[in-house]
């Protein structure tokens, strides 16, 4: 269990992290979401008391991080993946982690096994490949056995098979029972390993939510409809007491899986229908209206806003959101 | 967290770079052959010497005359030792894995001034015989009153010019930085500030300045230095001591 309260970090005026309190629970993995720059790194930095908060503070399982004997017992983090001395190898580098922490020697072998670097052990760390890399600083998180463990963007960079392996290790390390904190800027890769969601924009707590709550919230579903005797359906639908949007181009929508209501409705009333879809809104989407005000670096589009952008938005090719949800 | 863990941590840590073989190795090669070549030099020279240099001509502290570069080496080597976790970003690591600071900067520090110790000790000893035979029949003997002290005191010496710069590099973090101000300081201003004759009343309380009197056996004539060898060696351990309090204080207080 690691609890923030009020958590606070101002360089100079810049607010890092606003005045931030929840907590992050153990059996589950908590994604930690937010724009490049929402202070997400600067957080886990105070949570390992490599930085110090100006306000508020951080407690692994009711004590200071300083406060920790033997740390790496508690917590295991990857903050990043080069933060180690390249000419060092693989194993030495482990090793002096190990012993700091009265860890066995054996359990740097045993770790080694579990990211697949026992082959490499004895190279320098300066020759490995970023997923290499990423591997040891995951090695290096899992040396104390510790019932919490953090990674900050860990799919960054790596390749479809390293994401995966990732995805997988974080998983299985939470149905262990441990604390899983993981942090992304992709709401897309959040959405299949993360339980529940902490979601930061300016360093401001945007949403504490399950992740199956933030899904049937932010998922709207709704029915789209074309129709050239718009009026007349308006007045039914009106008569039914069906809320309809107006949402430009002729085109109606309506909120909720409604499909077959309407089309039995205008079926009745012999009014003539070009199109009436049942449509989803992305994750990914509503991600980003959660956290459109707080984003620190806006891209600017020279086109200005028109009625081809409204209809852009919901024709996504491929496969959708609601997809991949489908989670074991 | 018990010290010793981590002291063993940091055995591990400064064994396994490249970077402690080449400078120590440095500063032994260096001070041992210049000292020798020097030595050698002087026999040569000694018959063409004025009464006063004869009689204050100090084989021991001749024999030393490679320390003046050889001690560069051992900035590189305590410089690097600290700064290499700033510059690799192992310090992040390294403090998360021990949050208490104090604790892990002093376990890093005795760590390295141990090693540093063995081989300045070492080297020191070496280059005294080796440069006692180059110098022939003006050559000192360990026994002699006061040489043994001057020997020991050359290790010592080497040991606290890494600390002193090991203190400097954990305020300055960067390694280009600290060596920078640190190599030009130890080669060319204390020098310039010793040998000019309005600024030697401040040169002689520089670290390198004071400590190197610990070396001299034969005080050269005319010599008016307010402190003696221990009380030169105890001017530059303050000195070190100073650089490690500004460090650990910096590091306390720092974010990482």
């Amino acid at each position: 269990m690691i609890e923030l309260s009020g958590l606070t970090k101002r360089y100079g005026e810049k607010v890092a992290v606003n005045n931030l309190t929840c907590a992050v629970r153990p059996g589950i993995v908590t994604g930690f979401l937010g724009p490049n720059g929402a202070g997400k790194s600067t957080t886990m930095r105070m949570m390992l008391g490599l930085d110090r908060p100006t306000a508020g503070d951080v407690r692994i399982d009711g004590q200071h991080y300083d406060r920790l004997k033997e740390p790496l017992r508690y917590i295991g983090a990857l903050l990043d993946a080069k933060a180690m001395h390249g000419g060092r190898s693989a194993f030495n580098h482990l090793l002096c982690l190990a012993q700091s922490n009265g860890i066995p020697k054996s359990r740097v072998h045993e770790v080694l096994d579990t990211v697949g670097l026992t082959s490499v052990a004895k190279k320098k760390a300066k020759g490995f490949s970023l997923g290499m890399g990423q591997r040891l600083g995951i090695a290096g998180a899992l040396l104390g056995d510790p019932r919490i463990l953090m990674f900050d963007e860990p799919v960054n960079g790596l390749d479809p098979e390293g994401i995966h392996w990732i995805r997988n290790l974080m998983k299985s390390l939470a149905a262990q029972g441990r604390t899983v904190f993981v942090s992304s800027h992709l709401m897309s890769e959040m959405a299949l390993t993360a339980d529940h969601l902490i979601v930061i924009g300016q360093g401001r707590l945007l949403a504490d939510t399950s992740m199956a709550d933030f899904i049937a919230q932010n998922s709207r579903s709704y029915v789209r409809i074309r129709t050239p005797q718009r009026e007349r359906l308006l007045d039914v639908l009106h008569g039914a007491g069906v809320l309809v949007v107006e949402s430009g181009s002729g085109v109606l929508e309506v909120d909720g899986d409604k499909s077959e209501h309407i089309g039995e409705l205008a079926a009745q009333h012999q009014i003539v229908l070009h199109e009436l879809s049942p449509q989803r809104a992305s994750l990914e989407e509503a991600f980003m209206q959660l956290t459109a005000e707080s984003v620190e670096y806006h891209a600017h589009t020279d086109t200005p806003p028109g009625p081809l952008e409204q209809s852009e938005r919901f024709e996504q090719p491929g496969p959708r959101w609601g997809d991949d949800w489908t989670r074991s | 967290m018990a010290a010793t863990q981590v002291i063993r941590s940091e055995w591990t840590k400064i064994r396994s770079v490249a970077s402690t073989v080449w400078t120590l190795s440095l500063a032994v090669v260096v001070t041992i052959a210049l000292g020798m070549l020097i030595s050698a030099l002087s026999r040569n020279e000694f018959d063409n010497m004025s009464r006063d240099d004869r009689l204050s001509f100090d084989p021991t502290f001749i024999s030393f005359a490679g320390m003046s570069l050889g001690q560069l080496a051992m900035i590189v080597f305590g410089v690097l030792v600290v700064s290499n976790e700033y510059s690799t970003g192992m310090i992040r690591t390294s403090l998360a894995a021990v949050p208490q600071r104090g604790t892990f900067l002093f376990s890093k520090i005795a760590v390295a001034t141990g090693l540093a110790l063995a081989v300045g000790l070492a080297t020191s000893f070496v280059t005294f015989f080796l440069g006692q035979a180059m110098l022939g029949s003006h050559k000192a003997s360990i026994g002699d009153t006061g040489v043994l002290r001057a020997v020991i005191g050359g290790g010592l010496y080497m040991t606290l010019i890494a600390v002193f710069s090991m203190g400097v590099a954990t305020m300055l973090r960067s390694p280009m930085l600290s060596l920078g101000i640190l190599m030009p300081f130890f080669f060319l201003i204390s020098n310039i500030l010793g040998n000019v004759s309005a600024t030697k009343k401040i040169g002689r309380y520089l670290p390198d300045q004071a400590g190197s009197k610990i070396m001299q056996v034969v005080t050269p004539i005319d010599d008016d230095t307010p402190y003696g060898p221990w009380g030169g060696f105890a001017i530059m351990a303050l000195w070190a001591l100073a650089a490690l309090a500004g460090g650990y204080l910096l590091l306390k207080k720092r974010d990482a």
